[in-house]
């Protein structure tokens, strides 16, 4: 067991790396760089500048030294120091910037993760155990137009419904008494009344997804033997349910938790987008259109990180659940 | 005595949500070749009397419930609003318009090739908006139309791409097996790793600004298939391995087939359902995908119009509120999902005609 664990773990930590790799490249990938999407802007505004400023700049900013060496620099100061390097757009440190929103992105991506699998579960054992029944029709009906509705669609929908139902914005994350206040009790109260909405349009088509998936795997498991023998031999059905049909069916669930996050992380930048919320989505996107290198960079890396651990942790829980992995030596 | 396709398709036809799936998809296949001549406007054509306004019902019964044969709609006269100023259309039941089919309008090219001006239907004494005007008074049913067909394509495309780099890279992955086949599956356990959406915007952040739209087209829907591609291979390697061991396999080798004989005459018909299966399933997260993109901005842009494109308008509360009939090209997409998905169900049991 200590030797999956350990496996697992020295597999998340390449994985690491080989992103911290792709994220330093796909930032390198755009024609041009910073100083000459600045120079562009300052032509724009009529003040051009001149070549040799240009070179000053990008030699300030250490774009003229090769990636390789960029990279390496990248990196160290980021594994030693905790340094993301500096955001041009911003004129602050990339962590600090990052840190000012991530907090909200994580809430969102959490709660929503939490609430899926909370609705999911017990709808998904429900319609195998009713296959066919209303319920089941219904939950399934709804599930298809889930998926099929792209989330920044659903939040549009959403937004206009709740214009026109009760007249207010469903944007931002918060009223605007508690946008700039400090964090207080109120404020909680406030971003929870106000959560609602992003959660909805993040999580539905996960939860379609996970119902469907639930459904599928405890069906499957409904039919085998050793479910009859164990009704033959006079368990509650209730009992029997819960303690091994669902047990076995919630494997495949639990190890793909991290895939599950993946999907959550990948969707919120476009919520944030849309919905306008002070979270990492549009800081995001405004660094990709501006080439803010280190800040687009670094957010690449944190939603990879995040989705890495996430696979970290379900291989984590998968030892709990499933006691076939608990007792092999390695795997 | 039938065929292996045969009776795949007996078993699909059980499946009715898929056949439903199936007749959706092939109307927005017509809706998509022939959108020259179904729309009434060409799609960068403005109606300057009837900006951002909402869609025109048609009728068959005017005001005074008497019934016409043509259907019509009624005529709209333009007022300025007195406070903001702002163009209104104001509906007119005394006048109305008649709808004329094969009318004349705009002229176009069909299909890039030939010349002509006559359109499906036409209000030629006015004009019909079945789905309103844009801002700029644009009309939206045209141009949604003419949407579902570049969507269309560049999952079309997409999948095409990802079809192939999957057929490759798994075939390769499956045969060999060995160092390249776990290589090749720690490379792809990597990119699943990826959340899609960030990479797919950051690649397309890449791209030149200066680029032609046939350009950024092609360049996207590349991108697609870079991350597309990793389930189909998946599929490939694994039923590669599978029918590697199988009885039939060994015997044709024993009769001394070719690799090439035995890969083209025995594997591939074997698993080829099974693409089929993950290529409809790949279709639709293409088509999410590339929507996504162009409604951040960052996919196709103007003047090629995709169902992204056209809710790129629709992006802030402002518009939405005066203009919520810029979200029905979204319904589209909601249906040519649905429809995939059904499809794919179907065609998921089906593929293996021989189990119970």
């Amino acid at each position: 067991m200590i030797r999956f664990v350990l496996s697992r773990f020295v597999y998340m930590v390449l994985t690491m790396a080989a992103v911290s790799v792709v994220a330093f490249v796909l930032i390198q990938l755009p024609p041009g760089d910073f100083a000459d999407s600045y120079a562009n802007k300052r032509q724009q505004a009529g003040a051009p500048i001149t070549t040799e400023e240009l070179d000053n700049m990008r030699h300030q900013l250490g774009i003229d030294r090769p990636w390789y060496v960029q990279y390496g620099s990248w990196v160290s100061a980021m594994v030693l120091e905790g340094d993301m390097g500096y955001s041009w757009e911003w004129r602050r440190p990339v962590a600090d910037v990052i840190g000012d929103r991530l907090p909200l992105t994580l809430a969102l991506a959490f709660t929503t993760l939490f609430l899926m699998y909370l609705i999911a579960i017990p709808i998904g054992i429900y319609s195998a155990v009713r296959q066919y029944s209303i319920t089941d029709h219904i939950f399934s009906t709804l599930g298809y137009v889930g998926l099929a509705t792209p989330n920044f669609l659903l939040a549009l929908i959403l937004m206009y419904l709740g214009q026109k139902w009760f007249g207010q914005s469903v944007g931002g994350l918060f009223s605007p008494e508690y946008q700039d206040a400090p964090w207080s009790w109120g404020r909680v109260v406030n971003l929870i009344e106000h959560l609602w909405v992003p959660v909805i349009v993040l999580g539905t088509s996960g939860t379609a997804y996970l119902i469907r998936t639930v459904r599928a795997s405890t069906l499957d498991e409904l039919d085998k033997m050793y479910v009859m023998a164990a009704r033959a031999g006079g368990l509650s059905p209730m009992r029997l349910l819960l303690k091994y049909p669902v047990r076995m069916a919630l494997n495949p669930i639990v190890a793909t938790l991290g895939w599950r996050l993946t999907y959550v992380i990948s969707g919120a930048p476009i919520v944030g987008v849309v919905m306008s919320l002070p979270d990492t989505g549009p800081l995001f996107l405004h660094a990709l259109l501006n080439q803010d290198m280190y800040l687009a960079g670094g957010m690449v890396l944190i939603y990879c990180a995040f989705t890495i651990i996430g696979t970290f942790i379900s291989d984590l829980l998968l030892i709990l659940v499933d006691p076939r992995i608990r007792m092999q030596g390695a795997s | 005595m039938a065929t292996q396709w045969q009776l795949m398709w007996w078993k699909f036809k059980k499946h009715y949500m898929a056949l439903v799936g199936v007749i959706m998809l092939s109307l927005l296949v017509f809706l998509s070749v022939f959108a020259e001549f179904l729309s009434p406007e060409v799609p960068s054509g403005r109606n300057n009397s009837y900006l951002a306004s909402g869609p025109m019902g048609i009728h068959f019964f005017d005001a005074d419930w008497n019934f016409h044969l043509r259907p019509f709609v009624y005529s709209r006269t333009t007022e300025r609003d007195p406070v903001t100023l702002r163009k209104l259309a104001i509906v007119d039941e005394s006048v109305l318009w008649p709808i004329e089919f094969f009318a004349k309008g705009d002229s176009y090219k069909f299909w890039g090739l030939f010349e002509t001006n006559v359109h499906l239907f036409q209000a030629n004494s006015g004009f019909v908006h079945l789905f309103g005007t844009d801002s700029l008074g644009r009309d939206v049913f045209s141009r949604t139309l003419y949407a579902t067909r570049i969507s269309l394509s560049v999952g079309l495309v997409g999948v095409t791409f990802a079809f192939i780099l999957g057929a490759i890279i798994g075939g390769i992955a499956g045969y060999f097996g060995g160092l390249v086949d776990n290589v090749i599956m720690r490379v792809i356990e990597f990119i699943r790793s990826i959340p899609t959406l960030p990479l797919w915007l950051a690649l397309s952040a890449a791209l030149p600004r200066e680029w032609s739209s046939l350009q950024v087209y092609l360049a996207i829907t590349v991108i697609l298939a870079m991350v597309g591609w990793t389930h189909l291979a998946r599929t490939v390697r694994s039923k590669l391995l599978a029918l590697r061991e199988e009885d039939f396999t060994v015997a044709a080798r024993l009769s001394g087939c070719t690799d090439m004989r035995i890969i083209l005459r025995h594997l591939l018909p074997a698993f080829m359902s099974y693409m089929i299966v993950d290529v409809t399933i790949a279709f639709p997260e293409i088509l999410l995908a590339e929507t996504s993109l162009s409604f951040l901005g960052l996919g196709l842009r103007e003047p090629a119009e995709s169902w992204g494109v056209l809710l790129f308008a629709a992006q802030n509360v402002r518009s939405i509120s005066h203009m919520p009939w810029l979200l029905i090209p979204g319904l589209f997409i909601v249906i040519a999902v649905l429809a995939f998905n059904f499809v794919g169900d179907g065609m998921r049991d089906a593929a293996d005609p021989y189990s119970k």
